[in-house]
Order: C-alpha cells, then structure tokens, then sequence
C-alpha cells in the first residue's frame, strides 16, 4: 500500500476546468450554481462542500515573458486547488465522532454516514477547504478519490487533466518530481516557480502539493498554516487555572462567611 | 410551436440591443462594486490577486457554520457548569439549604437546555450519539460532549435526590444518589464552566486561537457572573459569599477587557473595530465595570438600597454574559472572513523568515 498524493503544476495549467467537472460527475457532487465571481474567469470562487477542485486564475497586470502571453497582454495563470490531505490534520484532530480517518493511501477521508455534522472541522482546517454542506447537514471535501484509489484507479481530476499539470502518484516520487521540475523550468528561463509543501509549519507537509510562480500568498496559499492542536496546551492550562480559580474562590468564600450561614440556618429552624 | 416562439421572443425580438447592453452594463456595476477605502485598482474594480491581496481578497478561511443555538449554549453551558460548583461547595461548607437546591436546580435546567442546543446545530441531530462513540484528548469538542454527558447526568441525579429527599425523607439510597451527584456536578462542572473556550481557542480562526491562553479564563468567568446573578435573582441577594463571587467574577471580566483593550494587533481588530467590536464592548461592559461598580456600592449602602443595587449588577452580569458569547462568535465569523491574517501568519517571527519563503528555501537545497 503506497502512500500517494497529487502534484499541481500552475506552468502546465490551462484553466479548462476539466477537474472540477469530472470531480463533480465520479463523486455525484451537486452544481452549485453559476455566478460570475468577476475575478477573471473563476465562477467558484473556492473550495467547499460542493466544490472539492477549484480552478484559480489568476490575472495580474502585463509582465514580459510572465504568463506565457504577449508582452502587452496581462499574465493569467491557473492553478487546480484541492484539499490539502495534511500529514497534520486539523479537521481529523478536531471530528469527534471519528468520522474523518486517515486511509491507507494517505489520504484524509470522511465517513459520510459517521458524519453527525458538528461541524467543528469547518473550523479547524486552516486551508479553509472543509465545509458543512447547506442541505445535507454533514461535512464534506476532497475524499481523494477514495473509492477509485482502492480499485487502483488514479483520481478523477488528475486522470482528465489533459495537460498532465495535476500529478497522481507516490509521494516520495512526487516530492522528486517536483525538484525535477523547478529544475526543467529554472532551465527554461522560468527562476520564480516554487513548490508549496508547507514541511517546516506545523502542519508538517501535504498530500497535495503545488508548482506556482512567485510568491503562494497570489494563489492564497498561506505561508504558515498551523494545525490548531497546536493550540490545545495553552487553551488547556488556563482552563485548569480557571477551574482551579473557581473552585479555589467559592471554598474560600463560603467557608469565610460560614458564621453567617450557622446562624440563618439556626433562625431558619427555629421559625 | 408556441413554446418555441416564446424562447425566441425571450432571448431576442422587440427589446433594443443597445438598451440590453446598458442593462448589463449596470448589472455589472452592481455586482462589481468594490468598496475598501483608499483602493481603487486601474481599469477594473476588482482587487489584484497578489501577496498583499492574496487571491483577490478572497478569504482564505470558512466561517464557523454554527447558528444561533451555540452562543446560547456557550452562555447556558457556562451558567449552569458554574452554579453547579456553587451548589455543590455551599453543599459541602453547610450553608443555606435553599442557596444549594437553587443552584442545583439552575444547573439541571442548564444541563437539560445545553444538551438540547448542541444536538439542535447539529447538521445531523439524529447521529448525536456518533460523539459518543470514541474519546478523543485531542478534540476539545469530544471532550466536551463527554463533559456534558458526565455533568448532565450529575446534576440530575443531585436534583432527583433532592427531589425524592423532599417527598420521601433522607433514606440512605438518596443520601447516597445525593453525594455522588454532587460530587459528579462539582467535578464535571469545573471543566464545563469553561471548556467553550478551549473549544473555540483550539481552531484555525485567528481571532480566537490566538487569545486561546485566556478565553478558557474569560468564559469561565463570565459563567461564573451569570450563575451568581441567577441565585441572586432567585432571592439571594443577602448572602455575603455570592456577593464576594459576582464581585470576583466582575473584576476577572473587567481585566480580560483591559486585556484586550490594551493591545494594537490586527487579529484583535473584530473585538475591537465594527459593529462586531461594539458588541464585544457592550458585553464586556455589562459583565464586567458596571456589576462591579454596582457591587461594590452596594457594600456601602444600606439595607435596601444594597438589595436594588445586587438586583441590578445581576441582571447586568446575565445580559453581559450572554452578549459576551455572542460577540465571540460574531468576532469569529468577522476574522474568518479578513483575508489577510492568514496572509501574514504568526509563524513568521517564531522561525525568523520572511513569508513565502519556505518554500523557496526548500528548493534551492533540493536543487
């Protein structure tokens, strides 16, 4: 059993969406309406219950050999976002049912019959990428293809993307790919492609890595997600504190007034 | 025929090209309106997608898609968790038996309700009990489902055998239902009092994680002032010890605004700036400077005057408390949707680079 993740190269990207179609036909995902967001031509605007691959364009002013595109036109470059599967899970620290696992793959998978719709994963993603769907009531994002991947199939989105620009394979043979890559490009005149794998925060890495140029931020990328666990520690101190304050203060208080007490009692029985 | 003349009629016959065209016109500048002060980008009125920006301004975090049953629940969660350790400590120093069976009773009632509301924001209420089919230290909501369950069932078995005590006599089985009750509330209540702060501290929402070292504390606090301003309104209001715990309560509430007030961060800015920051201030205020003002003058008055004056810092303290809750969530939702705190990222000076540059680093030693 391999432990698999996908590479998404925005220098291959050409926005033609066939990810985000396909994912939605394989998982019987539900349209979810058609609005223009008005930047450039994203009309999903992010990643959600009913959106697990989200294609970003970005379109920024004209940049001479930036983009691919006449020096006088504007640079407009994509890239497939998609749930980050992270080696540190906020969302699956966070489910208290148990319903969001880690799969043999790698992957961050939820049971959507376990799901009770909590929805406290929503908030501990720090990719923003979990969502409780509207009329369902449970939680839902990338599964990663769970079901294709145990019947030895690569993922949807990564089997349609014509350009080859979302990768599907071992992890550790994509991490080298990915290296390959920057080099190709450096090669080619391209020095500002980076990968985004975020190995140093506390999230400790991804299963889905990214190629941009420039800086992540553009693609909203954070530069340091953080796993909220990392929170717990000190959430849990001053919570002792508290409890300890509390408890602490109402025996010091009552047993400070007792006198007082004895003698309403007393009064009290004597009526 | 008919239907297909009506489609073609819509899309097209008698309606002036030029009148649709500004028609769309304005329907674009409707919906493409851009409004951030200072900001307005050549040629199109829309954000850049750039570092600053990120992409387009678009937030990079989901809102809590909790309703309105949670900041209740945090409100009443808090309350009873709190009147609970109240009850149960003025049960063991001998004190007043109608302070005790009040109290319990106000923590039952609160156990019942929080158990309600948290099961009703479910998305799925039916699979409620799929929480209680694992325990896990790592999620502050596992752990507090638990809480809930170990502190409901004490509660009721301390009010049940208040009950039976009441009908039937202290028998030893009701002494015994009694005693482990209060233990059980005294234990459970601690933790319940102000977990919602570990609960919402332990996310990815900036403006909550990053108070997660004091918000257990704020939340237990704020419970604490809403307990005793509901035994003072059951007709506490002589009792000196309760007074000396709203007063407690009311300064801890008091410190956590200054606290707050105190400091120039960003992630700060939904307490502070908004209508989300003027409902925090009303909320602190109310639990915190005014029921300790009026406390405290009514150490100083007579009689009655220091009855009116306990009345009102009560009702004060509820309201504030529950105002508190729901500026915390509210705060919430308004940091989750600033797209640049996730941008700039706390992690920076810990690790002493520039952002967006770990990623770079990383390939020019692989390279």
């Amino acid at each position: 059993m391999s432990v698999t993740a996908f590479l998404t190269d925005s220098t291959l990207c050409i926005g033609c969406k066939a990810c985000e179609v396909a994912c939605k036909e394989w998982n019987g995902v539900a349209e979810d309406g058609l609005d223009w967001t008005g930047f450039s031509y994203d009309n999903t605007g992010s990643v959600g219950a009913s959106t697990w691959r989200h294609v970003k364009f970005v379109e920024q002013p004209p940049a001479p050999g930036f983009g691919g595109n006449a020096a006088e036109l504007a640079s407009w470059t994509f890239s497939s976002d998609v749930c980050k599967h992270c080696e540190n899970a906020g969302c699956l620290e966070a489910c208290p049912t148990g319903s969001i696992v880690r799969t043999e793959f790698g992957g961050v998978f939820i049971q959507p019959d376990v799901c009770n719709g909590c929805g406290y994963c929503v908030t501990a993603c720090p990719f923003g990428v979990v969502e409780r769907n509207q009329k369902d009531g449970s939680a839902f994002k990338c599964t990663f293809c769970y079901d294709r991947q145990k019947a030895g199939l690569v993922p949807a989105c990564a089997k349609v993307c014509p350009t080859e620009s979302i990768r599907f394979g071992e992890i550790d043979d994509l991490r080298q790919r990915a290296a390959d890559r920057i080099e190709k490009l450096r090669q080619l005149g391209i020095d500002d492609a980076v990968i985004y794998d975020p190995l140093e925060s506390s999230v400790a890495g991804t299963h889905a890595m990214f190629i941009v140029r420039g800086d992540p931020r553009t693609y909203n990328l954070p530069p340091n997600p953080e796993v909220p666990t990392e929170y717990l520690k000190k959430a849990w101190t001053s919570s002792a504190i508290a409890a300890g304050l509390l408890l602490a203060g109402t025996l010091l208080a009552f047993i400070s007034d007792r006198g007082n007490y004895a003698h309403t009692n007393k009064q009290r029985r004597r009526k | 025929m008919t239907t297909d003349a009506a489609a073609k009629s819509n899309i097209n016959p008698s309606l002036n090209p030029e009148r649709r065209l500004d028609q769309i016109r304005r329907e674009a500048e409707g919906h493409g309106r851009f409004e951030v002060v200072n900001k307005r980008p050549a040629g199109a009125p829309f954000p850049e997608a750039s570092p600053e920006n990120g992409y387009y301004q678009t937030p990079l975090l989901k809102q809590p898609p909790w309703t309105w049953e949670i900041p209740l629940y945090f409100f009443v969660g808090g309350a009873a968790g709190a009147a609970a350790v109240v009850g149960a400590v003025a049960d063991y120093t001998g004190a007043d038996r109608k302070l005790v069976r009040d109290a319990r009773w106000i923590a039952v009632s609160g156990a019942v309700i929080s158990s309600a509301l948290l099961v009703s924001d479910l998305g799925r209420p039916e699979r409620f009990l799929n929480m209680l089919r694992v325990f896990k230290p790592q999620s502050p909501m596992s752990i507090g489902v638990w809480t809930l369950v170990g502190f409901s069932s004490g509660s009721m078995a301390a009010a049940f055998a208040e009950l039976l005590r009441d009908r039937y006599g202290a028998s030893l089985p009701v002494q015994i239902l009694e005693s482990v009750g209060n233990a059980a509330s005294l234990a459970f209540g601690l933790p319940f009092s102000n977990y919602t702060g570990v609960l919402i501290g332990a996310t990815a929402i900036p403006v909550w994680n990053r108070n997660a070292g004091n918000l257990p504390l704020h939340f237990g606090a704020s419970g604490l002032g809403a307990a005793i301003g509901l035994l003072e309104l059951c007709g506490h209001r002589k009792n000196r010890a309760l007074q000396a715990l709203g007063l407690a309560a009311a300064i801890v509430e008091t410190l956590q605004g200054a606290h707050i007030e105190s400091r120039s961060k960003p992630f700060l800015d939904p307490l502070k700036r908004g209508p989300s920051g003027w409902v925090t201030r009303t909320g602190g205020a109310l639990a915190g400077p005014i029921p300790m003002a009026l406390r405290t003058g009514s150490l100083f008055a007579t009689k009655e005057q220091s009855r009116s004056l306990r009345r009102w810092a009560s009702c004060c303290a509820i309201v504030g408390s529950l105002i508190t809750r729901i500026a915390w969530v509210y705060a919430g939702h308004v940091s989750a949707r600033d797209w640049r705190l996730p941008l700039e990222s706390v992690g920076e000076e810990r690790l002493g680079r520039r952002p967006g540059t770990a990623a770079r680093d990383r390939v020019d030693s692989a390279a």
